[in-house]
């Protein structure tokens, strides 16, 4: 998406979008001096950021850079210590995280068939029992899963569980979908598939957030990239420029696969 | 006073004869105590997972409460409700006292704790691990609660044997509020206590057979659901 649209506005250095429209829309996610602090450890320290409203912003970073955090954070399920965040005009909380969803790393399925895990989501919004019915053959088919409806969701594969976390996560039409290496165990078709509907939901307005490691994913999918590291941000900008040429050593280590110190 | 090999006959003879009294006696048993546990499984199941759900201020004071609940002589609440249903209590116009009623909610009484501490056990490992999917999907505390029971059952329904369990082998209590009257209020375990008292071993040794009989099917029941549950990746 980075040069599909002619005016979108230019990014500034920090890939903020400076036009006041786009402040307003729910995906411009903007904070500042935000930290987390867990038992003396500063596990989460960004100084300012603000994302582009539109774009597929990638989100990459060694393990236990504190990219699970900063979702976390951002979608409002806890608190920072310092700092604050919002998303558009309206500050992050209960009512921004109810226009988001987010797809966690490690997926949480309830202990119900494949479909009633669609269902006890769709179920919060008003429907007949045949539309939503619908919505959910609709979802399943979307992620591949309509042949396994019927079955008890913790018996599904790994990446299956990936896939259905995924579509119970599109299921409440998000403006903002929060993805946690939802392709970590997915087979190469099924991460084309995944591939798909986020660039599909992008098109559709939605502002994803998208954790990965798969260096070749972000070229795919980043409009965007924000490197983590030691909880850090240490560089954000277009995905073209941090690719071609990565302004920090340890973007520059972990892009060429060093170990990143 | 008969010998052991002769009770032991006596015993088998009266359930294989299916004798009325024996089983009207043992009927009785199953009714109020699933009564009791009905009325326990309503009232425990929410509070536990209202437990869970709501970190409110002083729950770790109600949780201590509940679970010292568990503990409390059953002897002690049998007296309890004896005075609150007796004529002078402040119940007692419901003229409820020596009546299979009374029994019922005695045994709830003692019950509905045990089911409350034991499902707040039970759900809060699936709290765990739902709360921030939960927070995340925006669903209300009440519909959490639900979910957690719902997607709890097989260990609730654990929960609610040991209840049961626990129900049909009391015996202070219900002799208390019941007073043991035959064709009226008279259960496995307050005749056990009587027929033993009178020397007749054969119907006592019958009823303890039978009572024994339940206990062992409640707990294999509870095996057998587990397994299921694991198969079914549910547990
Ligand atoms: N609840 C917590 N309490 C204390 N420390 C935590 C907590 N959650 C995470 N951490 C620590 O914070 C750091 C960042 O964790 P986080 O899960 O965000 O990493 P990550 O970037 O997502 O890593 P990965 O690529 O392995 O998923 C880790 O060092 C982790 O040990
Ligand atoms: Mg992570």
């Amino acid at each position: 998406m980075p040069d599909a649209a002619p005016l979108m506005p230019r990014k500034t250095s920090d890939g903020g979008s400076k036009t006041p429209r786009d402040r307003l829309l729910p995906g411009a996610l903007r904070l500042e001096r935000l930290a987390l602090q867990v038992a003396g450890r500063l596990l989460v320290n960004i100084e300012k950021l603000t994302l582009d409203p539109r774009s597929v912003t990638v989100i990459m970073g060694p393990n236990g850079a504190g990219k699970s955090l900063f979702l976390r954070l951002v979608h409002g399920l806890i608190p920072p210590t310092q700092g604050w965040i919002s998303w558009g005009e309206v500050a992050c909380g209960e009512a921004t995280r109810s226009t988001q969803a987010m797809v966690f790393q490690k997926p949480v399925l309830l202990r119900r068939s494949v479909a009633a895990n669609i269902d006890f989501v769709l179920r919060r919004r008003a429907g007949t029992k045949a539309e939503r019915r619908a919505r959910c053959d609709e979802l399943l088919t979307r992620v591949g899963l309509a042949g396994q409806a019927q079955q008890p969701a913790r018996l599904l594969s790994g990446g299956e569980q990936q896939r259905l976390a995924l579509a119970r996560a599109l299921a409440t039409r998000p403006k903002v979908l929060l993805l946690d290496e939802p392709t970590a165990s997915l087979d190469p078709a099924s991460v084309q598939m995944i591939e798909q509907i986020v660039l599909a939901s992008s098109a559709e307005q939605t502002k994803v957030i998208f954790v990965t490691h798969d260096v070749g994913q972000a070229r795919r999918l980043a409009g965007d990239v924000a490197f983590l590291h030691h909880g850090q941000l240490v560089e954000y900008g277009p995905a073209t420029a941090f690719f071609a040429n990565p302004s920090s050593e340890a973007a520059k280590a972990y892009l060429s696969g060093r170990i990143v110190l | 006073m008969q010998d052991f090999a002769g009770a032991f006959g006596l015993a088998f003879g009266l359930i294989a004869s299916g004798d009325a009294d024996l089983f009207e006696i043992v009927g009785l048993s199953m009714r109020v105590s699933l009564m009791a546990l009905l009325l326990s499984c309503l009232i425990g199941f929410p509070i536990g997972a209202l437990l869970v759900v709501r970190k409110f201020f002083g729950r770790g004071i109600v949780i201590a409460l509940v679970n010292s609940m568990m503990g409390f002589p059953p002897v002690v609440i049998g007296l309890l409700i004896y005075l609150v249903l007796s004529r002078a209590g402040p119940m007692g116009w419901l003229g409820l006292l020596y009546s299979p009623t009374a029994m019922i909610i005695a045994q709830t009484v003692l019950i509905a704790p045990i089911v409350a501490a034991l499902s707040r056990q039970v759900l809060e490992a699936l709290q765990a691990e739902y709360d921030e999917q939960f927070r995340s999907l925006g669903i209300s505390r009440g519909r959490a609660m639900l979910a957690l029971i719902v997607d709890g059952r097989y260990g609730l329904v654990t929960v609610a044997l040991a209840g049961f369990g626990r129900a049909v082998a009391e015996v202070g209590a219900v002799i208390i509020v019941g007073g043991n009257i035959e064709h009226l209020t008279r259960v496995m375990t307050t005749a056990i206590a009587l027929e033993t008292s009178k020397g007749d071993l054969g119907m006592a040794l019958a009823l303890g057979i039978i009572l024994m009989s339940i206990a062992i099917s409640v707990n294999l029941g509870a095996g057998a659901l587990r397994a299921i549950a694991e198969r079914q990746a549910y547990a």
